[in-house]
């Protein structure tokens, strides 16, 4: 009983702290973002073309987050 | 996934419900469950086969009616069916090359279901079928398969190319290629993640504050919390419209960048 209690303490602290990932990514994805505004406001004609690229790294700083979401949806819910 | 699994003890759970009116687990809504068949087994009609079927009948509907009449100047249906033909096609054009607009009609396909499950996941009671991973799995490891088997076909060895960076120093090149390796494997992996995660993220959120609204039935805070609640449930739900379509988009351009990287694997 003693040592279910500690797994259960152990995931919920494990799933808490698998969310700071996220703020990592909110860092990465803001930094992305924020870049090509200060670009497209330097050179506004050349940013319609560039709104995929934007779209790609956003994309890519993201998907980290979410992997830190992954581990703990599965801590709380598959461990 | 089974998310859902109820993590209060039955006795507790019964009497936590009688004093409090609605409680539910955010989770709750990712549970699959058969329509007809009393459990789950394998050939069963459940509810995510049903909305993906909607899904799908969905995207016929609007392109057989948007194509029907091909009048000159569009009616609606016909200009939503024309805006989203153009905008993948000039996107796999732009991304992928010209000679990627040969495998036009599969992206077409991921795009407009992806959208299609999206949007529909998000009508209140609606299941978002996007949000498993089982489901967004079989579409990464499709794209996965099907780029990396016609980068073969195409290229030959020179596919290896994609891995061996030749503007690199002649140092970097292995540790480089060993990275490149990696980041290749791991696509599929984030390719579904991505979509399942976003999905499932957002509509959790929703449930999380869905849950802090019938405060104002139990205690005097809840004249505080419920309107904050239902305010938050508003935003969130408008911007789970923004992430459903910009899903959709990444899921596609990202399988555009990777055909590009199977029809032109040099760097």
């Amino acid at each position: 009983m003693e040592l279910a209690a500690a797994v259960a303490l152990g995931k919920y602290i494990g799933a808490g702290l698998a969310c700071m990932g996220m703020g990592g990514s909110a860092i990465g994805v803001g930094n992305v973002a924020g870049n090509f505004l200060s670009g497209a406001l330097r050179n506004p004609s050349a940013a319609g073309g560039q709104t995929a690229t934007l779209f790609i790294g956003i994309a890519f700083a993201e998907a980290l987050g979410i992997f830190s979401f992954l581990v703990a949806l599965l801590l709380m819910f598959a461990v | 996934m089974r998310a859902a699994r109820p993590r209060r003890t039955k006795g507790k759970t019964m009497a936590s419900e009688a004093e409090q009116g609605l409680t539910f687990h955010p989770m709750e809504q990712f549970k699959v469950r058969p329509l007809f068949d009393s459990a789950l087994n394998v050939t069963s009609i459940s509810n995510v086969t049903l909305w993906m079927g909607v899904a799908v009948a969905c995207v016929i509907v609007l392109f057989v009616l948007g194509t029907s009449k091909k009048a000159v100047v569009p009616g609606r249906t016909q200009s939503v069916a024309e805006v989203a033909y153009s905008f993948i096609y000039k996107m796999v054009v732009d991304v992928a090359g010209q000679d990627g607009v040969r495998y036009f009609p599969y992206i077409f396909t991921l795009f407009t279901f992806i959208l299609a499950s999206n949007f529909l996941g998000l009508i209140p009671g609606a299941f978002t079928t996007t949000s498993h991973i089982a489901v967004t799995a079989v579409l990464a490891v499709l794209v996965f398969l099907f780029v990396t088997i016609l980068g073969i076909v195409r290229n030959g060895a020179h596919f290896l190319d994609l891995f061996w960076v030749k503007s690199a120093p002649l140092a970097l090149r292995p540790i480089l290629a060993v990275i490149e390796v990696i980041s290749y494997f791991v696509r599929p992996v984030s390719h579904s993640i991505r979509l399942a995660g976003n999905m499932m993220a957002g509509h959790a959120v929703i449930k999380v504050f869905a849950a802090f609204a019938p405060l104002i039935l139990m205690s005097a805070i809840g004249y505080l919390v419920t309107p904050l609640a239902i305010l938050a449930i508003v935003a969130v739900y408008a911007l789970e419209i923004l992430v459903a379509f910009i899903q959709a988009y990444v899921f596609t351009i990202l399988t555009c960048v990777y055909l590009k990287d199977a029809l032109h694997p040099g760097h």
